[in-house]
């Protein structure tokens, strides 16, 4: 599978590559090429609580970007990306980022978009879970926070105006999430099986799902109304064998329909936030199919130049709720975002090398489970910057899905090489 | 003590009033000088409709330490309001593709979006920073985003040479309470009104930078634009030198180019 893609990757990449410097300098295509290296090391103080897991990780990521554009700004986008990690070979992997056509123009007095390809799309305002965002699939071997996504093939059309902006998605092909591996860390008491994924839908992977989003700021205050219809991205993990008889875990993906809202009020140094969603036909943590409403709702202050220096203060505070209480799914390893509270500061230094320090907690209100995050941002060089986290589980509730990660608290350092 | 009758009230009332007209009036005409050649100022740059330009910072520290920044800029008029810019960052290398949009507004606070390229996430950001350093450099936002008039009050100083040619001197007190300046002391050529030098006085008063423009170039026969900015900072001994390059006027940016969808497309 892995040799399929990176065969296919090398390929077009070669392709791409041959028609910048032939035809482009040519008919007048303006390109550019950019990208980051880093290597990293992820280091467990504890022993893992599987045999076979590691204490120590290392590896490096390569994300190239190419872009190509004619003189009427229509582009082609090619980002490319692989991890080699030393310690879970389900960690080692490949994806296509972007690889899209982006064509624009004007429509009355707004103007028309469309992206035609493998996209990423981001969509909310809340740093603790993103609850609205369904575009694309979480590249969860990356990150436990599940920030870093898959890139996803799709037609996006988008109409913006005035009266506010919409954007339209034909999503012809499901990604699977990914997940580590027998020898990973931060994994379930089962290993998920990547081979065998199963679909309500007789098209599986193949369903069209559709989503759309309609936006606008209303002076102060910017409001996102958003429509899924499809597979889900958040996979039902079920109890199976796999083909020698080992028990695993097998995705199952069903059909849903979300609705979401998001909003945001800007007052002052003040950020107020809301995301909140309504989902149907998605199966809860006992496998039956429970249709729930979900929220994250805070805010956050920023307290500029500190003690008359040139530091910023930011302070988080955000409230996590799901309506399936106890049978809510996990959103966030290791939390299950059900009555959850996230708090939050970040130390913006704004020197010569963009220091930033964030810390934050998120913890359980009715269970004991509490995860530490610090991380610290610093550019080195024009070039080379560090990125160094460490995620400290302070602990797990036994009654939670991640209780087997409890001994998985890291500290990551990673030296990025950017170009 | 001594019965004080109204009458005598009255007439030492007078008196001080008599005394201090003189100040008075002439602190009510510095002021009405100064919102004038601010208002003049203004009154040259309108028409420009739009322009862009790549902007080269370096940074040095007292050690004489430097660092390089590089970015491009938008800017579109907004007839009765405040204009709209964008810029476009291309160096350092970790921040490439970052852009920031600004909504300027005359009366109200501006609106400002940053584009964050390896999330893909367009996030609303808080306006209030006006004192904040701009990317580590000497320049805060303020110094940097174009200001309306109506954001100051002005009181005019004096003339006197500077150079070849002959300068105003203007005070202007920022209107909000944001700003990391208690006043800001501004030099103008009578000719042209461009502006030469600033001075910055932090909230305490005391000398905080120093601005100096060069290299003036005039477009479209009409525009006149600095080449470089040098921005000193007493208190650290830090520089920010600030090059202009690649100006380009009534090009055929639209509206359309400072929205959030035209953001998520920027390179």
């Amino acid at each position: 599978m892995l040799r399929r893609i990176s065969l296919y990757l090398g390929a077009v990449w070669i392709l791409s590559l041959f028609f910048v410097a032939g035809a482009g300098a040519e008919i007048g295509i303006d390109g550019d090429f950019s990208g980051r290296v880093n290597v990293e090391s992820r280091w467990f103080p504890q022993a893992g609580a599987f045999s076979g897991q590691g204490s120590h990780a290392i590896g490096f990521v390569v994300l190239p970007k190419l872009y190509l554009a004619d003189a009427e700004g229509r582009s082609f986008t090619l980002s490319p990306f692989f991890r080699y990690d030393n310690a879970d070979p389900r960690r080692t992997h490949a994806d296509l980022r972007e690889a899209y056509f982006l064509l624009f123009g004007e429509i009355g007095d707004g103007e028309w978009e469309l992206r035609v390809g493998i996209d990423q799309v981001f969509w909310g305002v809340t740093e603790s879970q993103h609850l609205v965002d369904i575009v694309n699939q979480i590249d969860l071997v990356e990150h436990p926070n599940g920030e870093t996504k898959l890139g996803q093939p799709m037609v996006n059309i988008t109409w913006s105006s005035d009266w506010g902006v919409v954007e339209f998605f034909v999503l012809p092909y499901h990604r699977a999430r990914t997940f580590p591996g027998k020898s990973g860390r931060l994994r379930l008491p089962l290993v998920v099986e990547d081979e065998d994924v199963e679909y309500e839908s007789e098209a599986k992977d193949w369903h069209l799902d559709f989503a759309a989003r309609y936006s606008q700021s209303f002076g102060a205050l910017d409001v996102g109304l958003s429509v899924f219809k499809g597979t889900s991205r958040e996979p039902f993990l079920m109890p199976s064998a796999n083909s020698s008889g080992a028990p695993v875990l097998v995705q199952h993906y069903g059909q849903i329909r979300q609705f979401g809202l998001d909003a945001q009020l800007t007052v002052g140094s003040w950020l107020f936030k809301l995301e909140a969603i309504q989902r149907a036909g998605a199966r809860n943590l006992l496998g039956m199919e429970e249709d729930y409403v979900a929220s994250v709702f805070g805010g956050e202050y920023t307290f500029y130049s500190v003690f008359g220096s040139a530091v910023d203060l930011s302070l988080l505070g955000e409230w996590n709720y799901d309506g399936r209480g106890r049978n809510a799914t996990p959103s966030r390893s290791p939390n299950t975002l059900e009555n959850d509270f996230f708090f939050a500061t970040r130390l913006a230094f704004n020197d010569v090398q963009s220091t930033e320090i964030v810390a934050s907690i998120l913890g359980d209100v009715d269970r004991a489970t509490h995860a530490l995050s610090i991380g610290l941002d610093r550019r080195i060089s024009d070039q080379l910057s560090l990125d160094i986290e460490a995620i400290h589980l302070l602990s797990i509730d036994q009654a939670d899905i991640h209780y087997d990660t409890r001994r998985d608290s890291f500290i990551d350092l990673s030296l990025i090489y950017n170009f | 003590m001594i019965p004080v009758r109204p009458i005598y009230l009255c007439f030492a009332l007078c008196l001080i009033l008599l005394a201090c007209l003189p100040v008075c009036a002439d602190d009510a005409t510095s002021e009405e000088t100064g919102l004038k050649i601010a208002q003049d100022a203004h009154a040259r740059e309108k028409g420009f409709s739009n322009f862009t330009a790549q902007q080269t910072m370096v940074l040095r520290n007292k050690h004489g330490q430097e660092s390089q920044r590089q970015l491009r800029v938008k800017v579109l008029e907004v007839p009765e309001d405040g204009d709209k810019s964008l810029f476009v960052f291309d160096q350092p290398r970790d921040v490439k593709g970052t852009a920031l949009l600004i909504h300027a507004h005359r009366e109200s606070a501006d609106d400002q979006w940053l584009y964050l390229p390896a999330l893909k996430r367009v996030k609303r950001i808080s306006s209030s920073n006006q004192s904040g350093s701009f990317m580590g450099s000497e320049f805060a936002y303020e110094d940097l985003t174009p200001q309306a008039v109506e954001k100051f009050t002005y009181r005019y100083l004096r003339d006197e040479a500077c150079g070849d040619l002959t300068c105003t001197v203007t005070e202007r007190f920022s209107v909000d309470k944001k700003s990391g300046y208690r006043r800001q002391v501004v030099w103008r050529d009578k000719d042209e009104l461009r502006v030469w030098k600033v001075e910055y006085y932090d909230r305490k008063n005391s000398h905080l930078k120093t601005l100096t423009l060069e290299n003036y170039a005039q477009y479209l026969a009409r525009y006149w634009r600095a080449g470089q900015m040098t921005m000193v900072n007493h208190l650290t001994g830090k520089s920010t030198v600030l090059t202009w390059t690649d100006f380009e006027f009534q090009t055929d940016l639209d509206d359309r180019d400072f929205t959030r969808t035209g953001l998520r497309r920027v390179r």
